[in-house]
């Protein structure tokens, strides 16, 4: 149980892509750890965000850990809302087929395997922003 | 509604344009550090910044202006500044503080 | 009203810190309550005790310091951040068998749940980083 029992609506806003600095990867272990206090918590994916989900990453060469097979393990620890502007991901000529296929099981719905990420157009994302109690960018 | 606020000089980063881009109207939008350049009448983030001004509230940093040698009267109109206080009064009045970083 | 303050930053580097102070300190003569001041990625470097910034500039550690004295801030470090940039106090150190701690009194070494407990338990969460 959370705290006193609050449930607060969480954003986690990236806008920086991976590796070039830290913010991606610290930013994805803020949203681990906060699995354990039962929030709404939603991952926005805007600007050089999007490219945090893009598949394919091979680090061995530079030398860094690839972390991002943690983003596929985020439906076992129930975050399962991950926003990906489709704006920010077409100007960088990008499509949903270019990004990992994160998934997770709805308890709700007999445990089917559903899609975590959801290409939300700007409208939709700015509403989802205004929705939140807590906007937490890195 | 949402206050945001923007520490990005518009002529370096876009954190700016995506903010504006997804401010939905009637919140608000305040520069602060390096942000505070956006204010500058007649520059090339004066059109951008006017037209969200028609449905956003529109706050520079004081503090941050004076230190970066920027005039408040070169400011395009409709730009409210506020100091700290002003600052701390911002966060309290709005829902939620959303950082463009 | 009850706030809670994220920085990102480390100490003159980038603004960030000093607009964290400068926030905190008129938040709380204005009479508003700081429930927590989180630092995290290089922001754990403004935890230091041993930088030595020339006399003639800011010093934000002690700055912090002077201002948790006055108003009990509570002062938490992230722990993963601190222990990859080399920010050890007493207890971390002689665990990881360092010869030596830097953290400046006043400043606590804790969890990331710190930081989500701060969302939680304050009115508004304000962050400051680059």
């Amino acid at each position: 149980m959370s705290e006193a029992g609050v449930i607060k609506k969480f954003l986690y806003l990236n806008r920086k892509a991976p590796y070039g600095t830290i913010y991606a990867l610290e930013s994805l272990e803020v949203v681990l750890i906060s699995a354990a206090f039962e929030q709404d918590v939603s991952l926005a994916f805007v600007d050089d965000g999007v490219f945090q989900l893009k598949k394919d990453q091979k680090t061995d060469a530079i030398g860094m850990k690839n972390f991002s097979p943690i983003y596929n393990a985020l439906g076992d620890y129930d975050i399962t809302k991950l926003y990906v502007e489709k704006e920010s991901l077409e100007a960088r000529g990008l499509t949903l087929d270019d990004l990992m296929d994160v998934t997770y099981e709805d308890e709700d719905d007999d445990w089917a395997e559903k899609p975590a990420i959801q290409l939300v157009s700007k409208t939709e994302m700015a509403d989802i922003m205004e929705s939140q109690d807590v906007v937490l960018s890195f | 509604m949402l206050l945001h606020t923007v520490n990005k000089s518009p002529f370096e980063k876009n954190s700016l344009e995506t903010c504006l881009s997804l401010a939905k109207a009637g919140s608000s939008v305040l520069l602060i550090e390096d942000g505070v350049y956006a204010v500058q009448k007649g520059s090339q983030a004066d059109a951008m910044i006017s037209d969200a001004l028609k449905t956003v509230n529109f706050y520079v940093l004081g503090p941050d202006l004076d230190a970066r040698g920027m005039a408040a009267d070169n400011m395009i109109d409709g730009i409210k500044t506020v100091d700290y206080n002003g600052f701390v009064d911002l966060v309290a009045d709005h829902k939620a503080v959303q950082a463009w970083l | 009203m009850k706030f809670g303050i994220l920085i990102n930053e480390g100490p003159y580097q980038h603004q960030a810190p000093d607009s964290a102070y400068q926030f905190t300190k008129a938040a709380l003569e204005k009479g508003h309550e700081i429930f927590r001041v989180f630092f995290y990625h290089d922001g754990v470097n403004n935890a230091t005790r041993l930088a030595v910034p020339p006399q003639d500039d800011r010093n934000i550690t002690t700055q912090w310091q002077a201002l948790a004295k006055e108003y009990n801030l509570d002062l938490v470090v992230c722990i993963a951040a601190a222990q990859r940039r080399g920010l050890l106090d007493e207890n971390e150190a002689k665990r990881n068998s360092k010869d030596a701690d830097n953290i400046a009194e006043g400043f606590r070494i804790s969890g990331l749940g710190q930081l989500i407990e701060a969302g939680i338990q304050s009115d508004r969460l304000v962050v400051f980083g680059d």
